[in-house]
C-alpha cells in the first residue's frame, strides 16, 4: 500500500542529498547531505523488505554501522583539516588543485 | 485514503521541508537541528511500514549518537556565524538539473505496488503478489512468531553472520582510525 510513496520519498530525499552536495563548500554540511541520502536509501531497503523478506532490514543495520563508521572516521579529518587549515571550507582545501 | 496513509504523507512532506531546509540553512547548526527532524520523520515512517525495531534505532543511532557527534564537532570548530557557504547560482542550477534528472528517472517507482513488483520478479502477469512474493509473507509470519527483534535477530545471527562479523571488525577499525587522526598533527 505504501510501496510505491515510499520509494518515491527516498528518491527525493536523494535529490536532495545530491543537491546539498553539490552546493555547499562547507566539509561537515556536505558530510550531513551524505547521511542524507543514506538515510533515504535507507527508506527504500525497508520498505522493499516488507514484500522481498527480511534482507533488507538486516543490510539497513549495516547501512546505520557504516554511516557511523564514516562520521567517526569523516569528522576526525575534519578535526586535523581545521587543525591545519584554520577552516573547514573546500574552497581552502585545494592542495591537488593544477 | 487510510490513517496509515495520511500519517504517512505528514511524516513525508515534514521530512522533505527538513531535509531542504536542511541543505540551504546558512548555519550548520540550523541545519543539523533540520537534519534530526528528517531522521525523526524517517523514523515514524519506518514504524508505519512495520519496521518498529528500524524505526527505534534510527533515533538512537542517526537522530541521537551520530547528530551528537555532528553537532560536538561544529560547536567543538566553532562554525556557522560567519560568511555563506553556499556556492553561486551556476552551482545551483548544475545541481538541480543533476538531481532533478535522478529523481525523474526515478519517478516511476512511485507506481509501484506489490502486483507489479511480483510480475516484475516473476516475468508473468498471471502470478500476483501472494504467490510470488513469499519472503514478505515469510516475514511477516516471523514477525507474528517472535516479534519484531527476533525477526530480525535470527538472520543477524543466522545467514548474515560472517558479514555481521565483518561489521564489527569495520566499528574497530573506525575507532582506532578516528583516535590516531585526532591524537597528533598530521
Amino acid at each position: 500500500m505504501l510501496l510505491g510513496p515510499s520509494l518515491a520519498l527516498s528518491a527525493v530525499l536523494f535529490g536532495i542529498g545530491v543537491i546539498g552536495v553539490l552546493v555547499r563548500r562547507n566539509a561537515i554540511v556536505i558530510f550531513m547531505c551524505v547521511e542524507l541520502m543514506l538515510n533515504a536509501v535507507n527508506l527504500s531497503f525497508v520498505a522493499l523488505s516488507q514484500y522481498h523478506g527480511v534482507g533488507g532490514r538486516v543490510m539497513v543495520f549495516f547501512v546505520m554501522t557504516v554511516a557511523a563508521a564514516e562520521a567517526a572516521v569523516g569528522l576526525a579529518i575534519m578535526i586535523a583539516v581545521f587543525r591545519h587549515l584554520e577552516s573547514v571550507d573546500l574552497k581552502n582545501i585545494n592542495l591537488l588543485h593544477g | 485514503m487510510t490513517v496509515v496513509q495520511i500519517v504517512f504523507y505528514v511524516f513525508a512532506v515534514a521530512a522533505v521541508i527538513g531535509a531542504i531546509m536542511c541543505i540551504t540553512q546558512r548555519n550548520p547548526i540550523a541545519s543539523a537541528f533540520w537534519l534530526v527532524s528528517v531522521m525523526m520523520s524517517l523514523a515514524g515512517v519506518f514504524v508505519l511500514l512495520q519496521a518498529q525495531f528500524i524505526g527505534v534505532m534510527q533515533v538512537l543511532v542517526y537522530a541521537g549518537a551520530i547528530m551528537v557527534l555532528f553537532l560536538f564537532v561544529i560547536m567543538l570548530l566553532n562554525l556557522g556565524g560567519e560568511t555563506s557557504d553556499r556556492r553561486g547560482a551556476p552551482s545551483w542550477v548544475l545541481a538541480v538539473v543533476i538531481s532533478g534528472a535522478i529523481t525523474v528517472s526515478m519517478a516511476e517507482l512511485a507506481s509501484y505496488t506489490p502486483d507489479r513488483l511480483a510480475h516484475e520478479l516473476s516475468g508473468s502477469t498471471e502470478l500476483g503478489a501472494d504467490v510470488v512474493l513469499l519472503e514478505g509473507q515469510q516475514l511477516q509470519e516471523a514477525i507474528e512468531a517472535r516479534g519484531v527483534v527476533g525477526a530480525i535477530a535470527e538472520p543477524l545471527f543466522g545467514s548474515y553472520l560472517i558479514p555481521f562479523q565483518i561489521t564489527g571488525l569495520l566499528l574497530l577499525t573506525a575507532v582506532v582510525g578516528a583516535v590516531v587522526l585526532a591524537k597528533r598533527r598530521i
